[in-house]
């Protein structure tokens, strides 16, 4: 009894800990007051400058197109190579892995000034390609990563009864092969996405200098000290937390039950 | 009509070039401006970036910092996620993966944003500004708490009691069953959990800036003000290269170099 109680305290504990600073701040969402922690009265003000802020709207805007963008590329280049590496051979396979493991393993920011040293070798530092590509290099071994396992786990022999059976190469793969790792190249996507909102160091080293995602336009926000001064900041965080909760959980909830063993693996 | 013979080992081609021009010649270029040094608009090979580094105190005194609050954060992280881990992963509640959610769902919220709401709850109670080392550790464990507790679950999820209740019978108290089965058999868990939360908290400095007050220089800090601030690449590339080093010693430490950072991501779960 004593245990359980412990247990259910020490649950309890960390999640105040995590939710804390999250809940703040959507409450705080909800009065115009200039600081945290002056209730001004309930209101809706500060969504309403959120959603005239032009600035704030655009910087929302870029983020999403970003990993949108960067998520659809890497889905596709990494499902192919993850297709590719597992039908070659292991001296082909062995060191394209190994060069997949670096942006995993490495440390962001070294990710980061590596790409800012070939792009302005080449010219094209902070422009929109390199952006690009340095998300990529942060999603792509990851949709590898997600892909690989399921290539693993196929029944190999559908693909030669398709061929077989009269399909093209081309039709095996995307009629036989794709829909039966289909799984993993969903997950890759979904992991990219993540990846690609939650960046900031290898963002701030690519982008184009009038480019701003959330998470630089926020942490420069703060630098400036005008994070306080721009309450409307509070409400777009406030609308993220809320926005993506939601989105984890309905994913989660839903997906539950087929994904389950896959999960306790 | 030209014919494409198509074959499925040649989808392998742009992404072992994508490889080579974004992840390996970039490394390589690292390696390049960490050995070289620019005189009068030159480049030309030099040690001296080596040679500053351990002869600078400044430096020197980073690492040793930035090293002091990486293992500070990893172990407050071990120490708090092992036993929730446990609780969650021992409980006999159906819905234990939903329980789960909870505690990892920030791993897919925008940190810079949780980051910034912490300074907001740290600044409310006062403590913004007080201790700028005490904030960045309470910063590192609030940022990468769920990055330790997922491995640990995962692995004691997937125990098997029979192992616990053999050394039961066999006379094995409670502490004696946790120290000689429980703890050994988590062991990897333990060691993905600490790979995962170490080497951030040596290099992600929006954390360490936001809730250290910009007081608080981390190895990744250094790295980033001799690319920004001082204009220095060559000095940011050594940084990096000894970065590196560290990293490969941990790595070789703890014989991790599988695919289990995918799956630490929480990749599973989507």
């Amino acid at each position: 009894m004593v245990k359980k109680i412990l247990s259910i305290t020490l649950c309890v504990l960390i999640l105040v800990f995590i939710y804390a600073p999250i809940l703040l701040l959507v409450v705080y969402s909800f009065t115009p007051s200039n600081v945290i922690g002056r209730w001004e009265g309930f209101s809706l003000a500060l969504y309403g400058q959120l959603f005239r802020n032009t600035e704030i709207m655009q910087i929302l805007f870029n983020t999403i197109w970003l990993a949108l963008a960067a998520a659809a590329l890497s889905t596709v280049l990494g499902t192919a190579g993850a297709i590719g590496i597992f039908y070659s051979r292991r001296k082909v396979a062995k060191p394209l892995q190994a060069a997949s493991q670096i942006p995993v393993i490495n440390a962001e920011i070294v990710t980061a000034i590596s790409l800012a040293l070939l792009f302005s070798a080449v010219l094209l530092y902070r422009t929109y390609f390199s952006l690009i590509i340095g998300h990529m290099v942060l999603c792509t071994p990851f949709v590898v990563l997600s892909v690989l396992p399921k290539l693993k786990q196929m029944d190999s022999n559908t693909y030669e009864a398709a061929l077989d059976l009269g399909a093209s190469p081309a039709q095996a793969l995307f009629k036989v092969v794709v829909p039966q790792i289909f799984s993993g190249i969903l997950s890759g996507f979904m992991l990219s996405i993540t990846l690609s909102l939650d960046d900031y160091i290898v963002t701030a080293f690519t982008k184009p200098p009038m480019f701003d995602t959330i998470s630089t336009y926020v942490y420069n926000a703060v630098k400036n000290g005008t994070n306080s001064s721009t309450p409307a900041l509070r409400a777009l965080s406030a609308l993220i937390f809320v926005v993506m909760i939601a989105i984890i959980l309905i994913i989660n909830l839903r997906a539950r039950k087929p994904a389950a063993k896959e999960t306790s693996k | 009509m030209v014919k494409i013979h198509f074959s499925r080992k040649q989808l392998c081609i742009p992404y072992g070039l994508f490889l080579a021009l974004f992840v390996v010649i970039p490394m390589l270029l690292i390696l390049f401006y960490a050995f070289t040094e620019t005189v009068d608009g030159t480049i030309r090979f030099s040690f001296a970036n080596f040679l500053n580094f351990f002869t600078s105190t400044a430096k020197l005194s980073t690492l040793l910092m930035s090293f002091t609050i990486a293992i500070i954060s990893t172990a407050i992280c071990l120490l708090i996620a092992y036993p929730l881990a446990y609780i969650l992963a021992r409980s006999k509640f159906k819905k234990k993966n939903v329980l789960l959610m909870l505690f990892i769902m920030p791993m897919w919220i925008n940190f810079v944003l949780r980051i910034t709401a912490l300074r907001e709850l740290l600044d409310l109670i006062g403590l913004l500004g007080t201790d700028n080392y005490l904030n960045t550790i309470i910063g590192m464990v609030y940022d990468f708490l769920p990055f330790m507790i997922l491995p640990l679950y995962t692995t004691l999820e997937k125990l098997d009691n029979s192992y616990l209740e053999a050394a039961a019978d066999l006379g094995g108290n409670k502490f004696t069953v946790f120290t000689r089965v429980t703890f050994p058999l988590s062991m990897p868990g333990v060691i993905s959990g600490i790979t995962m939360v170490f080497m951030p908290s040596m290099t992600n400095y929006v954390v360490s800036d936001t809730l250290g007050n910009f007081n608080i220089t981390i190895l990744g800090k250094l790295i980033d003000q001799y690319f920004t601030t001082y204009d220095n690449w060559h000095m940011g590339s050594m940084i990096s290269i000894i970065l590196l080093v560290i990293i490969f010693l941990t790595m070789l430490l703890t014989g991790r170099f599988k695919d289990e950072n995918r799956d630490a991501r929480g990749a599973n779960l989507w």
